[in-house]
Formats: C-alpha cells, sequence, structure tokens
C-alpha cells in the first residue's frame, strides 16, 4: 500500500495540534533541551560512558538509510525500516555499549586518535506526552542536529538531519528510550559513522 | 601516456615491488576505467532486487550508472542509465516498478527492454530520420544470472562468466549457496552504498587474501562482538575455522581467495552461544549440508575477490562488495548483503543484526580497514612518497601450483594472491587478449596456434 504525502503531512499536523502551547509545555521543553545540551557535552567531551547511562535499558536506536524513490511512494518506502533488513543502526544497549567498550580499548584506529566532534540541537519540539503534559512518563519530541566532525588533519563530516525521541522520565531524569535519527543522505557522504547521534 | 613497458615496471611482480602511482595518478585511473572496466565481468545487483516484471534496480558499472530491470516477459536487463538523445538519466530512483522509463528532459521513453519508444512529436521532427532500434538504452554486451548474483561486461569478446571465473567458482560459491549445500536460494536483504577517500585497491585487496591485516581489527577482538560474544566470548566471529587448515588461493584470471578446509573428521563447532534456537539451526545446515556435498563440505571459503573489483564475505557477514572507481583516490562501496531466502526469521533477524554491527561505515570491524585504507592512500601521493614503491614480497614463492583446488595454493598468509591480482591488472592494461586475461601466456597461443 503506498501513502500519500498528502497523509504523512495530515498525521504530522494532527500530532502538532496536539498539545496546546501552555506554560506546562514550555517548561518541559526547556528541561528537554537542556537534557539535549547535556547530552551533547557528554558526547563532545568524550564522556561516553556516562552518555550510556542517559540510555533506557531497552533503548531502540535507528538511522534509516535514506532512498531516492518516486513521488508519493516516500512515506512508504523512502527509509529503510525498524526491525527489517539492512539501515545504518538499529540497534539495543548493548551493541552501543560494545561500541563505547570499543573507542574505550584505546587501539579502534577509526577513533584513534579521538576525532574532534561538536554536536548542535535545535529545532526542538514536543510533538506528544503521555499520560498528559502537565505530569507526563513519556515524551515524544523531534530535533535537528548538526555534528561537526573533525579528524586527525584534514578529514572533515558535517552530517545534519533530523532526530525523533521517545523520553522517559525516571528519578534519574530524563532517559532515551527510543531515537530515530533521520540523516539528510543517500549515499553516505562520509568512510565512517564512528559518532553517535 | 604510459607504454606497455612501462606497467611492467610500475608492476614489478618478481621482485615484489608495485608503484603507488596505480594508487594515485589521475591517468593511470582514467586508464582503468577503459582497459579494465569495460572489459572484464563487474558484479550489477542480485535477482531478489528485481523479483517482478517491471522492477527495476540502478546500479553502476565502473563510473557509469546502468539500471538493472527485469522486461515484461520477466527477462533481466542492463543499460546504461543515460538517454540516447542528451544523454540524461532516465532513471533517478534507486529501485521501483515501471513499464516505461521517461526521460524527464526532452520525454523521450524506453520500455523495460530498453527498447525506444516515445519520441514527442516524432512525425513532424524526426519522419524517416530516426531509427528506434538503433536508439535503444545502451545494453551491455554480456549479461549472466550466476545463482542469484548478476554479473555483466561491456566486452562482447569476453569469455562467458563460467569460464572468466575459473577455478574461484567454487569459492565465491559459498557466498551465494543455501548454507545447507542446495545451490543457489540467497536473496538480498540490504545494500549499503558509501564514498570514502581511498584507490578501489586497496578494498579489492583487503579481500584478496590479506589475513595480514587482521592486528588492525584488535578493538573489536578485544571486546567481542561475534554471535557468542553476549556469554563472554572475545573475537569478531564465529570460532568455525578454528580446527581447518586455511588456504591462500591465487588464480590465474586474477582472482583470488582465502577459503578454509576443514579436518577429515569435519564436526561442528559450537558457536552460537548466545542463542539456543540459531545455534540448533546452524548446526542443523552444517549437518544438512555436510551429507549433501560429502568431502566437499570440508571446503569452507571465507573471504575472496573476483577480478577486478567484486569481493565476498562468504560466511559471516555474508555478502558481495562491489569497490566502484570513484575517483583516483576514492571509491564508492556497495555492499550487497545476504541471507538465505528460506532461512528462519530468528536467523535472518541475528544475521542482520550481526551485519550491521561488523559491516560498511558504521560497522566496528570494517570501520578500521577505511581508516586504514584511507591514510594508505593519503601518504601514497606525495612527490617523495611515490618514488618509493610498496613491499609485496611476503611468502615469495611459498606455494604449490598442483594442488587440486588449483591456483597458486600457499598454507601461509601471502601476497602472492595480491602478486597474481596486480599481474593480470597489468595484462588488462596493457590491452592484452581474452586468451591473456584468462591468464595463459601469449607464448602458450602462440604454440597452441
Amino acid at each position: 500500500m503506498t501513502t500519500t504525502v498528502q497523509d504523512q503531512d495530515r498525521q504530522e499536523q494532527l500530532t502538532n495540534a496536539a498539545i496546546e502551547r501552555s506554560a506546562a509545555y514550555y517548561r518541559l521543553k526547556a528541561d528537554v533541551e537542556d537534557f539535549y545540551y547535556n547530552e551533547a557535552d557528554l558526547l563532545d567531551e568524550r564522556r561516553f560512558r556516562d552518555w550510556l547511562e542517559l540510555l533506557s535499558d531497552d533503548i531502540s536506536y535507528f538511522m534509516p538509510i535514506r532512498r531516492n524513490v518516486k513521488f508519493g511512494q516516500q512515506a512508504a518506502r523512502e527509509n529503510t525500516k525498524r526491525g527489517e533488513g539492512i539501515s545504518w543502526f538499529d540497534e539495543d544497549k548493548w551493541t552501543l555499549t560494545k561500541r563505547v567498550e570499543q573507542i574505550l580499548t584505546g587501539v579502534h584506529y577509526a577513533e584513534e586518535p579521538l576525532s574532534r566532534i561538536t554536536h548542535i540541537v535545535s529545532n526542538v519540539q514536543i510533538k506528544g506526552a503521555r499520560p498528559e503534559i502537565g505530569a507526563p512518563h513519556e515524551l515524544d519530541v523531534t530535533s535537528r542536529f548538526l555534528v561537526y566532525q573533525n579528524r586527525v588533519e584534514y578529514e572533515t563530516y558535517i552530517f545534519v538531519g533530523r532526530r525523533n525521541d521517545t523520553l522517559r522520565l525516571t528519578g534519574n531524569g530524563f532517559k532515551i528510550a527510543r531515537r530515530e535519527i533521520l540523516l539528510e543522505q543517500n549515499i553516505l557522504l562520509a568512510k565512517n559513522l564512528t559518532t553517535f547521534f | 601516456m604510459p607504454l606497455r613497458n612501462d606497467f611492467d615496471q610500475l608492476v614489478d611482480v618478481k621482485g615484489g615491488f608495485i608503484s603507488r602511482e596505480i594508487f594515485v595518478d589521475a591517468d593511470i585511473y582514467r586508464q582503468e576505467l577503459d582497459k579494465v572496466f569495460t572489459r572484464a565481468w563487474l558484479l550489477v545487483g542480485h535477482e531478489s532486487l528485481v523479483p517482478n516484471p517491471g522492477d527495476f534496480y540502478t546500479s553502476r558499472m565502473g563510473e557509469e550508472s546502468v539500471i538493472l530491470c527485469r522486461d515484461k516477459k520477466s527477462e533481466i536487463h542492463v543499460f546504461l542509465n543515460s538517454c540516447r538523445h542528451r544523454g540524461m538519466k532516465v532513471c533517478r530512483y534507486e529501485q521501483g516498478n515501471t513499464s516505461l522509463f521517461t526521460c524527464p528532459y526532452h520525454s523521450w521513453t524506453y520500455t523495460t527492454d530498453g527498447k525506444l519508444q516515445g519520441v514527442p512529436l516524432h512525425r513532424t521532427l524526426y519522419d524517416g530520420v530516426l531509427d528506434r532500434e538503433a536508439n535503444s538504452l545502451v545494453s551491455v554486451a554480456k549479461l549472466c544470472n550466476y545463482k542469484g548474483s548478476i554479473w555483466a561486461t561491456w566486452d562482447k569478446d569476453a569469455p562467458d562468466f563460467i569460464t572468466y571465473l575459473g577455478d574461484a567458482r567454487i569459492h565465491l560459491d559459498q557466498a551465494l549457496d543455501c548454507r545447507d549445500g542446495r545451490e543457489g536460494g540467497s536473496e538480498v536483504i540490504g545494500v549499503h552504498k558509501w564514498v570514502f577517500p581511498a584507490n578501489w585497491k586497496f578494498a579489492a585487496e583487503n579481500f584478496l587474501g590479506d589475513t595480514y591485516h587482521n592486528p588492525s581489527h584488535r578493538s573489536v577482538d578485544l571486546i567481542g562482538i561475534g554471535p557468542s560474544a553476549a556469554a563472554g566470548k572475545k573475537g569478531r566471529r564465529d570460532d568455525e575455522l578454528e580446527k581447518a587448515q586455511h588456504v591462500w588461493i591465487s588464480f590465474p584470471e586474477g582472482h583470488g581467495v582465502h577459503s578454509a578446509i576443514q579436518p577429515e573428521a569435519n564436526e561442528y563447532i559450537e558457536s552460537f552461544l548466545d542463542n539456543p534456537i540459531l545455534e540448533q539451526y546452524f548446526r542443523h545446515c552444517f549437518e544438512e549440508r555436510k551429507r549433501r556435498l560429502g568431502e566437499g563440505a570440508r571446503l569452507l571459503p571465507f573471504v575472496g575477490t573476483i577480478f577486478p573489483n567484486t569481493s565476498y564475505h562468504g560466511r559471516q557477514p555474508r555478502g558481495l562488495c562491489a569497490w566502484h572507481p570513484h575517483s583516483p583516490t576514492s571509491t564508492e562501496g556497495w555492499r550487497f548483503f545476504l541471507v538465505d531466502k528460506d532461512a528462519p526469521k530468528e536467523a535472518k533477524e541475528y544475521l542482520r543484526r550481526y551485519y550491521m554491527r561488523y559491516s560498511g561505515p558504521a560497522g566496528m570491524t570494517e570501520q578500521d580497514d577505511m581508516e586504514n585504507w584511507l591514510y594508505a592512500t593519503a601518504a601514497s601521493t606525495g612527490t617523495v612518497a611515490r618514488r618509493y614503491p610498496f613491499n609485496y614480497q611476503q611468502s615469495m614463492g611459498a606455494y604449490v601450483t598442483d594442488h587440486p583446488l588449483g591456483g597458486d595454493v600457499s598454507t601461509q598468509v601471502t601476497e602472492q594472491i595480491a602478486r597474481g591480482f596486480y599481474r593480470r591488472w597489468t595484462t588488462y592494461m596493457q590491452g592484452g587478449d581474452w586468451h591473456e586475461l584468462l591468464g595463459s601466456p601469449a607464448s602458450d597461443r602462440q604454440a597452441a596456434e
């Protein structure tokens, strides 16, 4: 079945309209932004083990491959799907922990010496709150990222895209329960994806 | 332009030295596109990417875009993706189903068997002049569907693909046959495409039995990412080859493989401690394969490169790679990940996850390969660096030529395969005929004639 672009737009408008821009919304949004800035600090300061602490144990971390498809087929076919086939990342916490352990061996040559990386996060919007915005347990949050990587001497990559997160509120602050990373590239224009998004 | 002799100087197989020029020089690269990539058989894709009539998948041969397409009668074609009128790509989608390819520029249309059908205002503008038949999409000269994998060549004089493969065939089979020994039966579950700044030959050579680069993967071996990693096992793969005699083979057509021969007893080696269902499935496949192939089941091909730019991983993570030339110092890597089409869901789920954490630009193992290839290329472009050839003297002469597997067979890590690859590369660059390209010296042919 083919979902049209119009269908997708309508769905997004509905979710957008669902949350009133109340004082509670903006307070929560400020907290979420603060959480993201802290997360970016952990990654950019190479505090990878601390970053893992921000992930829920059941996290699904997903970066699809983006494909060139005919108009009208974007919703159905543009992105590879979570849970099937091959994507750039379709991972759980075990694999993400392995990636961190690998960097920390000091002999993962694709990150040794370590790259210089800056994560910029913007366009943060809360798209859903469960059970309600006043006392939420889970939030659906969208944002944009710009990740700048400089490696060794001349290697420089800029990764730009969107993130669709589900954040869970715990006694220990927010935890990322679900992350979808939409990198705005078809053929990957980088030799490696050694950073986290 | 280098003369015939120059290539002999650049590639000194006897002494074991190969000039860095062939990995960085723009003129040599342009000649490769003409002399290697328009003649050799190249991997285009897999039939599972175009299962139904009208299905297409855009691929590459050398630097050029091609369309792999199944026509209305279910016949598979490969066309240059360029309109005969002004060259516009007639297809800029990666995959889909269509009855016509319509050029966006002037709306010439082509049917799925490549024939020019629609020409706007044909009667007024072209009547009596335009020969539709002669303006079909440019088709490859030869095409072969080998156990589901699709290969093509632009050279009408090329030998058939099976002849071209020679004795490397049974090794490539391992990537294409079912785990339980049935022929063929694989499907592509996804494709990685990425660009990395290294000459394409670094990637091709990596799979030519360069087992010597193992230390660069120390980080994954330390942490363990294999199928028993959660049970505490280190390393990046299963242990199925731990008792095998490894063999490194250079074939006269330029192909090279690293395979393994299991001991006579050939017992299953437990490998999937993390998942009893997988353990049972792979044990079943192992026993079935042994039953079907008998003695032949002792051969377990591992990795290899089919000349010039197709590599395979026969076991885990199983797949086919095309190392498309992108520029003298950059390569577009495409990896087609394979599973048995009828494998149980649980096995497919495990395998795709394992492939992703192992392979490609996001793979924990191969990231380190790309790092090596990049900086090896970058550090070879300098004026002084180019004066000093790469050393290819490893295991000189340490091979036998009378092994039943054919080719030059070594039982130790060897650059004999790389030497064989570059010797054949030289024949292509010197414009050799197909007799020579398949590895028979010119003198043999004269004697035969």
